[in-house]
């Protein structure tokens, strides 16, 4: 009985890409950690990544807005900027695939994330 | 078919709600899609409305609606792939078991919709109104919840909005949002009392919704909460209103016209909660309505309960509309100048809250401040539209 057009016969699943999202507390908090307290944040990531390494397809930690590149195609040249596409204080800082059999699924493994302060969850269109 | 006599509209809603959710309910297992099944219980509701007041109510209002949902359901589930076996179900429709209709609010009310999306589906799918009739009640144009339904219901396919009871370590804060839907359509219900142009009473919703969920769940204290504030009020209703229609307020109301029986049936419902010892903000609630209730007259209130059981809701739920209405009841323990400090305290929050501004000029006027007390009467009648409280403020107004 799934709401969902998109799951497949065999396993009742949906596929969601997690956005997360760090911001300048978030950066601030982390550089202020010594090396030690670094290290076991790293190491809380490291294991919420293999306590659903199950339900993970794929993804990656992203580097800094400082490297990102903007192009906008909306008629004429395309215009070629520095930084990321909205300029904020919330910046994307990585992503990951996952599949799991519903929205409640997904925001279950969603809040007990240790890392960065926001996660966007977003359904993946087949 | 019953006889044509005049339908009210209270018999109509009434025959709508108690069938709408089950077909809700029942097509979800043939369609396996809420949007599909949500749709075509409106169109049935739609028809009802619109040929049960000419024809009258049918003796079998289920199979009435059902037969036209199966008209409609048969195009729509004639674009899917397995139409057969699916047309085949919708013959021999499964009647839904009791859960299904929890299933239903649970979805209605997932966490990852808008609060007024979670109102809007909760009363189109599980009570039967219609998106007009949505719309009136809620003072917002018809398009604005026709575009707050469809985007829920698209949210709900596409992201994966499951379609079934929380487990037991998601209940209690899943259970938080029903409840916090039919507190607020009972909000709307017993302010837009007020002016009773609805066709469609609110309260009468809110009610209905909070006996279901009862019924469904009856070892949840804060339901049975719910449920009791919402039956507390109903009882007084009689009084609330005089023959013009004007607001009465709780101090001058005729308690003779309170329904007595009424008010400790839903005191005994409180009681039988209260035994689970697992207190809440909807307990708390109803527990200060029955302490007024309880009252033979204003000046007898127990406004020393009154006064403790704000504070343990504040505890449990902080809010500043709460830390209002204890300063009020503080004006009844400690005096006027102790309530006036808890008003000044929360001047910041409530700059825009009409409520606020009514409430100083009361307590201004018995501290011997009658100029200031006529401002802040004007601040509270620039501040609200609704018109029974228009009334009073302007006569309030007009008099000093």
């Amino acid at each position: 009985m799934s709401p969902s057009p998109r799951r497949s016969k065999e396993r009742e699943i949906v596929k969601y890409v997690l956005l997360f999202v760090d911001d300048e507390q978030f950066a601030q908090e982390l550089q202020a950690m010594s090396q030690t307290e670094r290290e076991r944040a790293y190491e809380r990531v490291r294991q919420w990544m293999a306590d659903n390494a199950h339900v993970i397809r794929g993804g990656n930690k992203l580097q800094g807005p400082q490297t990102a590149t903007t192009v906008r195609l909306g008629g004429g040249e395309p215009i070629v900027t520095d930084g990321p596409f909205v300029e904020g204080k919330e910046v994307v800082s990585g992503y990951l695939e996952i599949e799991v059999e519903d929205l409640d699924a997904a925001l279950r493994m969603v809040r007990t994330w240790p890392g960065c302060p926001i996660v966007e969850i977003r359904p993946v269109e087949s | 078919m019953s006889s044509s006599r005049e339908l009210s509209h209270g018999e109509l809603a009434h025959v709508v709600r108690e069938h709408a959710g089950k077909l809700a309910a029942s097509l979800m297992y043939v369609t396996g899609d809420f949007a599909t099944a949500e749709d075509l219980v409106q169109d049935a509701v739609l028809a009802a409305l619109e040929r049960w007041p000419v024809d009258g109510i049918p003796q079998q209002p289920d199979a009435w609606l059902l037969t036209v949902a199966r008209r409609r359901g048969i195009d729509l589930l004639r674009r899917q792939a397995n139409y057969r076996s699916k047309l085949a179900q919708l013959e021999h429709l499964i009647q839904p078991e009791p859960d299904d209709r929890l299933r239903l609010i649970f979805t209605c009310c997932h966490p990852t919709l808008s609060r007024e999306a979670q109102i809007a589906l909760t009363l189109r799918v599980v009570c039967g109104l219609t998106t007009a009739q949505i719309a009136r009640a809620f003072l917002v144009r018809e398009s604005t919840v026709a575009q707050r339904i469809t985007r829920a219901k698209q949210k709900i396919a596409a992201a994966g909005i499951p379609y079934r009871i929380p487990d037991d370590d998601e209940l209690a804060e899943r259970l938080n949002q029903v409840l916090a839907v039919i507190y607020l359509v009972l909000n709307e219900g017993y302010l837009s009392t007020a002016d009773r142009v609805h066709e469609r009473d609110l309260v009468d919703d809110a009610e209905w919704l909070a006996s279901l969920l009862h019924q469904l769940m009856p070892t949840q204290p804060e339901v049975a909460g719910l449920l009791a504030l919402i039956r507390l009020h109903r009882a007084r209703d009689a009084a609330r209103f005089g023959r013009d229609g004007s607001l009465i307020l709780l101090k001058d109301q005729d308690r003779s016209l309170w329904d007595r029986e009424a008010i400790q049936d839903a005191i005994a419902l409180l009681s039988r909660a209260a035994r689970q010892k697992r207190p809440g903000p909807y307990q708390l609630q109803a527990t200060i309505v029955a302490c007024h209730a309880e009252a033979p007259t204003f000046e007898e209130t127990d406004w020393e309960q009154i006064v403790l059981l704000y504070d343990m809701l504040l505890g449990l739920a902080p809010s500043p509309v709460t830390r209002l209405h204890r300063a009020i009841a503080v004006r009844y323990t400690s005096g006027p100048r102790a309530a006036m400090a808890e008003l000044d305290a929360l001047a910041d929050a409530f700059q825009a809250y009409h409520l606020y501004h009514a409430t100083r000029a009361e307590l201004l006027l018995e501290l011997g401040r009658p100029d200031e007390a006529q401002t802040a009467n004007r601040q509270a009648l620039a501040l609200t539209a609704n018109p029974a409280e228009r009334a009073i403020l302007q006569e309030r107004v007009a008099l000093s």
